[in-house]
């Protein structure tokens, strides 16, 4: 674990320098512990594939005084999980997201299939396998960034993007997943469309993840994709 | 999809006959709300929005217009009060010349009308008890990208019609001439003008740019590109490359200084995106990105290295100093 500056009123955790689970857990717990502080000191936070981006009052905290507060979080942290590690206690919540595979919501569904070598079928089976993290909410409101997507079904973005990728489409790009919370540019692999909102402006909490969380996904059928609010 | 005419009919506020450049709602910004990928937009140049706000006697974060370059045009239809600050433009109001930095009265039927910036690029427009717009995740700021805040989450454009509170006169007041920003001039005989230097805290990466590249970073100067907006300016001079070629996504703070594989510098600012995973520099303070976001394309810009300690000093003076400011009476 690094504390480094980020700029006048901004330091950066680094947990680890590649994405892990032990490192995701520590960025879970330790925005979990910073959270109450929002708008109180501190005055926001990004958690990422494996860094923590805390912005603070300097006001109320300097680089260094936050630094040494920091300090004793982190190891209360590593002590309690220290102490759960046996346990399920304290693990980030699991969230599962259905998905219609259908071929008219899977666009590359078919082209993904033949250059891995598998069925579609076989895909959609190992997508639905996978529990994934959260790495990062970030490029538009409400987009996450999930992962590890098996070997077997990663497939690179596609060389010439898509002017508008629907809303809630289920997309793959290297051994990452996502769901477009809206319609946008984008040169992931679609292959499916999920019926839950990822990003609802309205409502509170407006997103169903968080950074840090863990996803399912589990495939519906088209009735119950149509059912559950889907438009195709 | 506005919420800001649930009301009625018979509001009466501004209609803005001509946007310009571009004209946007602003307050102090959207904080907070980076978890779930929402940046933070409000005004390039806090400084003058502040001082906008507090010359109409408002909350300093109250909502105004931001007007980049210019070419601005609105109708009141009740009276108000106004200021207009930042960057130096002709203001009339009725086709009679009026003073920025200052409080105005207007009355239903005036017509504000703003030329081009003749130095800086960011022109506030405050009016008293700020417009009535409705917030977004607590912040009315507009950030077109995300279609959030404003009114719809655009820009204004020709027709928009914006609530105002009911007038309660408060005390005319001027902001004094030497308490005002001197901005970068816009004609292109005068854009190599020299300015103080961009303050940047090293941080992020910098240890992963070679002696001789900070070195050169540093002592060289940068000119602002065509591609400024809110979200960053980049900018073009030496190159300046860090040894790391790939990266994980991480936060991005405001006045980062981000260096794609082209070696050329990206200031980001109010509009960026919240992650990103290019090598970064450092960051500029935040006091300095107002200063950059005032420049338009052509202007030079040089930087300097100071301390996180210089930097907490920097910003603990210049914010006594600005508390000092007495703003002088015109009643």
């Amino acid at each position: 674990m690094k504390i480094e500056v980020a700029g006048e009123n901004a330091l950066i955790l680094y947990f680890s320098d590649e994405v892990s689970d032990a490192s995701s857990a520590q960025i879970y717990a330790m925005t979990q512990a910073l959270e109450a502080l929002v708008g109180d000191g501190i005055i926001d936070l990004v958690p990422s594939y494996a860094s923590l981006l805390i912005i603070f009052d300097h006001s109320r905290y300097n680089y260094y005084s936050l630094k040494q507060y920091l300090q004793t979080i982190i190891f209360q942290i590593e002590a309690a999980q220290q102490t759960n590690s046996n346990t399920e206690d304290g693990d980030a919540p699991i969230i599962t997201l259905p998905v219609y595979y259908g071929v008219e919501a899977a666009p590359d569904l078919e082209e993904l299939a033949i250059n891995a070598q598998l069925t579609t079928d076989e895909v959609i089976a190992i997508h639905q396998a996978g529990l994934y993290q959260v790495y990062a909410i970030g490029f538009a409101p409400g987009f996450a960034f999930l992962g590890q997507v098996d070997e077997r079904i990663a497939a690179p973005r596609k060389s010439t993007p898509r002017k508008a990728v629907p809303k809630g489409a289920v997309a793959i790009a290297d051994r990452q997943t996502a769901v477009y919370p809206s319609v946008s540019p984008g040169g992931w692999n679609l292959i499916g469309l999920c019926p839950v909102p990822m990003f609802e402006p309205l409502k509170t909490p407006s997103m169903p993840l968080a950074t840090g969380n863990k996803v399912k996904f589990e495939a519906i059928s088209k009735a119950e994709f149509i059912s559950m609010g889907g438009v195709l | 999809m506005s919420t800001n005419n649930l009301s009625s009919q018979t509001k009466s506020g501004l209609i803005v006959n001509n946007p310009g450049v571009l004209a946007l709602v602003q307050d102090g910004g959207r904080l907070g709300q980076h978890r779930v990928g929402l940046t933070v937009g409000g005004p390039m140049d806090p400084f003058a929005f502040r001082w906008a706000n507090r010359l109409c006697g408002n909350d300093d974060n109250a909502s105004v217009i931001e007007v980049s370059i210019g070419g601005f045009v609105a109708e009141f239809t009740q009276a108000t009060q106004i200021a207009v600050t930042g960057a130096e433009v002709d203001v009339k109001l009725n086709n009679q010349a009026v003073e920025q930095w200052q409080t105005l009265s207007v009355n239903a039927g005036d017509v504000l009308k703003l030329g081009f910036a003749s130095a800086g690029c960011r022109i506030y427009i405050a009016v008293q008890g700020g417009l009535q717009v409705a917030p977004q995740f607590g912040s009315s700021a507009t950030v077109v990208r995300e279609k959030m805040g404003g009114l719809s989450g655009e820009a204004l454009s020709k027709g928009t019609s914006i609530e105002l509170a009911p007038l309660e006169a408060k005390p005319m007041l001027m902001m004094p001439e030497n308490s005002r920003p001197v901005y970068p001039q816009n004609s292109s005989s005068e854009k190599a003008y020299k300015i103080q230097p961009l303050r940047v805290v090293l941080g992020y990466q910098a240890d992963s740019f070679s002696r001789v590249d900070k070195a050169h970073f540093f002592s060289s100067e940068y000119t602002v590109s065509e591609r400024m907006d809110r979200m960053g300016y980049r900018l073009t001079g030496p190159e300046c490359r860090s040894t790391i070629s790939n990266m994980l996504s991480e936060g991005i703070c405001h006045g980062a200084i981000q260096l794609p594989p082209d070696g050329q510098p990206i200031i980001l600012l109010n509009d960026r995106q919240t992650i990103g995973g290019y090598p970064k520099l450092g960051s500029v303070m935040a006091r300095d990105t107002a200063r950059l976001a005032q420049m338009t394309q052509g202007n030079k810009v040089f930087f300097e290295a100071v301390t996180i300690e210089d930097a907490h000093a920097i910003n603990l003076l210049a914010e006594y100093k600005e508390s000092q400011i007495q703003l002088l009476s015109l009643d």
